[in-house]
């Protein structure tokens, strides 16, 4: 075991990849001799050549489109988009080709393909550096969709990624990449190094996409949550005093329904965060499974906490951002009565 | 006078009830283009992105360094499957319009283009087509009656009854998926081809587009990643006049040609006449020359003329001249190889109505087959349980529950 950021991990899993796998390749910008802007490949060309470990040129669009066909050559791409506020031009071809190849063509074509990008805000990035559009994503038939919150969850789920034989898109929180951060910037950082989940095997390991973890067992009240918001909502309900069982999904598509819901049906209440916009969010799928799923255990109307449905603005980040002050206020309005 | 600015309006020379005019299109005469080494530098290869390559003459003579100097029985072999592309398009645009299937896309006139170019590239080169290439699956030997079955929809449809009519692939014939999306596949070539050379591989990509579809962003991130990494690929553009109604000058056309967009990237860009199958064949194998000895990507314009409707849906005499394809100065390219064969006296008339008989019976008998596998309105059916499947390799818990609901939903 060893200390390691999420950055860390993530470089680690790729390593670890390329050693075993002769088709995997990465791909991106600024990827190979830079190491990346935020250093995940970082000494990774030098160990494995510039012929796995590939820069391009700044094109989304030909970046995704160029992975495919390398997939469909037989290689297992690693694309990183530098951004995710950058992945759009790289949208059609994700959309109507990555996640139909395998069901057009019958299953006799298909692109193993792994698209990392960081996402999510808290690092001034404005409203180009700061979007979470994983719900975006979860809307396309085809696509698998993950976030980690940590680094041990990160390079477990970017090796089963990569091994993954359908297209996936793994988006990394980048506020978590240095530390567990509980949603409020004027405390000083913490790093993962403080932290369990900041101890990582330094070897080959994978975990299971679909399947969430309850970060924290508890029995008033269910946060189902993911990426950023995982520490904000445990730092919420501890703030309040809750017994809360925190739901950390990891991965979106698919979505581990069974832990959601046999968690509602014990606590009876339930919370949905994420720090994307609210309206079309892909908190609106999970409240529509739990009250599917759950109506009759439910005790109160569930709630939903998300950031705004503006931009993601520069100036006003933290009154922007969903913390722990917007996440209290759902908790207390779906224990209103207990 | 004052200056000032000013938009232009692309316009074609000639709409319904105007005399046909095709003096826009540059033609070099044949034999008049050079051929440099397979081996030359992009940067002196200008002029073959304004040169028109042309290798027959009007009395059906090759001529000039880009003749080919193929066997006659290649040349019969690039005839035949001309013809019988030609033959199964009528026989299936005829079948629309029965309405046994519910749409078709004809490649009258550019036969040349997917025939030659697939007969000059080898089984192992993976081909990445547009929707009007048949030619290509005719010419690498996919059986009529398997392109049947997918533009039926039937039981035994390659695609299970998940895309439109002419949407075919192969996995064995190295013939990728058609996407129905435009230009998507230009890039993905340059892909694939540069996974063919991390390999080590000796094998290349080549890639169709309309010269319509060029003007998506999918064309330019293909000629950029093909220039970058000096992808062993080969990019053809169909410059066909026509991108349903649209003149090919809303796609760039006017001010310089569509190969040129190749000495811009820092790529061969060679512009050949699209209905001479000498030249076309010739082009291509200098092409996958270049990429298979390192010497990089080729950009070829194939110029021709979409002679028939767009697709079934379509109805031309709306948007251009009537009868123009008649006037087309290139010609036909079944006629043309055929005339150049029996000026060879390797060929006849009476061969040609014996071949014509022959592959109309191919294709009746094809035909035959496919229907006994269903049709839209009879026969078997595929089983509607096959949506659920290929979303995923494996059919996750969501698509199974959804899957029973569809059952349950039947009854």
């Amino acid at each position: 075991m060893a200390n390691m950021n999420m950055i860390q991990a993530l470089n680690s899993a790729m390593d670890i990849m390329l050693g075993k796998d002769q088709s995997v390749v990465l791909m991106g910008e600024d990827i190979g001799y830079f190491g990346g802007v935020f250093r995940a490949t970082e000494g990774l060309q030098r160990k494995y050549g510039e012929h796995r470990v590939l820069d391009t040129p700044i094109a989304e669009g030909g970046i995704v489109a160029t992975a495919i066909g390398m997939g469909v050559n037989g290689l297992r791409p690693v694309a990183e988009i530098q951004f995710a506020d950058y992945i759009y031009p790289g949208f059609d071809q994700i959309v109507s080709e990555l996640a139909r190849i395998r069901y057009r063509s019958a299953g006799a074509f298909f692109a193993p393909v792994t698209i990392r990008t960081p996402c999510g805000g808290g690092i001034r990035g404005g409203q180009t550096h700061s979007q979470s559009p994983e719900g975006i994503f979860t809307h396309v038939s085809g696509i698998k969709v993950i976030m980690p919150s940590n680094p041990h969850d990160a390079k477990g789920l970017l090796i089963t990624a990569i091994e993954d034989d359908d297209p996936v898109v793994f988006f990394e929180p980048k506020r978590l990449y240095n530390g567990p951060f509980d949603g409020d910037p004027n405390k000083p950082a913490v790093p993962w190094s403080t932290h369990p989940k900041g101890q990582v095997n330094e070897g080959y390991y994978s975990i299971p996409l679909g399947k969430a973890e309850i970060v924290r067992g508890g029995a008033q009240v269910t946060v189902v949550t993911y990426g950023t918001m995982v520490f904000v909502a445990l730092a919420a309900a501890a703030a309040l005093g809750l017994d809360a069982e925190v739901i950390d999904l990891r991965s979106l598509v698919p979505l581990d329904v069974d832990t959601i819901c046999t968690s509602v049906r014990k606590t009876g209440r339930c919370v949905v965060a994420h720090e994307a916009t609210r309206f079309s969010g892909f908190g609106a799928e999970i409240l529509s499974v739990v009250q599917e799923e759950c109506f009759w255990d439910l005790e109160a109307p569930i709630q939903r906490v998300a950031g705004w449905d503006t931009p993601y603005p520069h100036a006003f980040e933290w009154e922007y951002f969903p913390g722990q002050a917007r996440v209290k206020t759902a908790l207390q309005a779906v224990m209103e009565g207990a | 006078m004052k200056k000032q600015s000013r938009l232009h309006l692309p316009h074609p020379p000639a709409r319904p009830g105007e005399a046909p005019d095709f003096s826009y299109v540059h033609l070099s005469p044949a034999g008049a283009v050079r051929r440099p080494d397979v081996n030359a530098r992009a940067r002196d290869l200008g002029f073959l992105a304004t040169e028109l390559v042309r290798v027959l003459d009007d009395s059906g003579t090759a001529v000039g360094p880009w003749h080919p100097h193929l066997d006659p029985t290649e040349l019969q072999f690039g005839l035949r499957h001309m013809l019988l592309t030609r033959i199964f398009d009528d026989r299936m645009q005829r079948t629309q319009r029965a309405g046994k299937i519910s749409f078709y896309i004809r490649s009258l006139g550019e036969e040349a283009v997917s025939v030659a170019q697939c007969m000059a590239l080898r089984p192992g080169d993976m081909l990445f087509p547009s929707y009007r290439n048949q030619g290509l699956q005719i010419a690498r030997g996919i059986a009529l009656v398997d392109l049947m079955n997918q533009l039926l929809s039937n039981t035994h449809d390659m695609c299970k009854g998940r895309q439109l009519p002419v949407m075919y692939h192969s996995k064995a014939g190295n013939i990728f998926s058609i996407s129905g999306n435009l230009a998507t596949q230009f890039p993905q070539a340059v892909g694939w081809a540069m996974a063919a050379a991390i390999k080590g591989e000796d094998h290349l990509a080549a890639s169709w587009i309309g010269e319509g579809s060029s003007a998506e962003a999918d064309f330019h991130h293909a000629l950029l990643f093909a220039a970058v990494y000096q992808a062993p690929v080969i990019l053809n553009v169909v410059n066909n006049q026509w991108a349903i109604s649209t003149f090919q000058g809303y796609a760039g056309g006017e001010q310089r040609s569509f190969a040129a967009r190749g000495p811009g990237y820092g790529i061969a860009g060679i512009r050949v006449d699209g209905n001479d199958f000498l030249a076309v064949y010739a082009v291509t194998q200098w092409a996958a020359e270049r990429a298979r000895t390192g010497a990089g990507p080729t950009l070829i314009e194939l110029v021709t003329y979409r002679a028939a409707a767009h697709s079934t849906s379509d109805d031309p005499a709306r948007y251009r001249a009537k009868d123009d394809q008649e006037h087309w100065p290139l010609g036909d390219p079944i006629r043309r190889l055929k005339q150049h064969l029996v000026t060879l006296s390797e060929w006849s008339e009476e061969r040609h109505e014996s071949l014509s008989k022959e592959l109309e019976a191919l294709v009746a008998a094809s035909w035959k087959e496919a229907v006994t596998f269903g049709t839209m309105t009879e026969g078997p059916r595929l089983d509607a349980d096959l949506m659920f499947e290929d979303v995923f390799k494996d059919m996750p818990q969501s698509l199974e529950r959804q899957r029973a609901a569809m059952r349950a939903e039947r009854g």
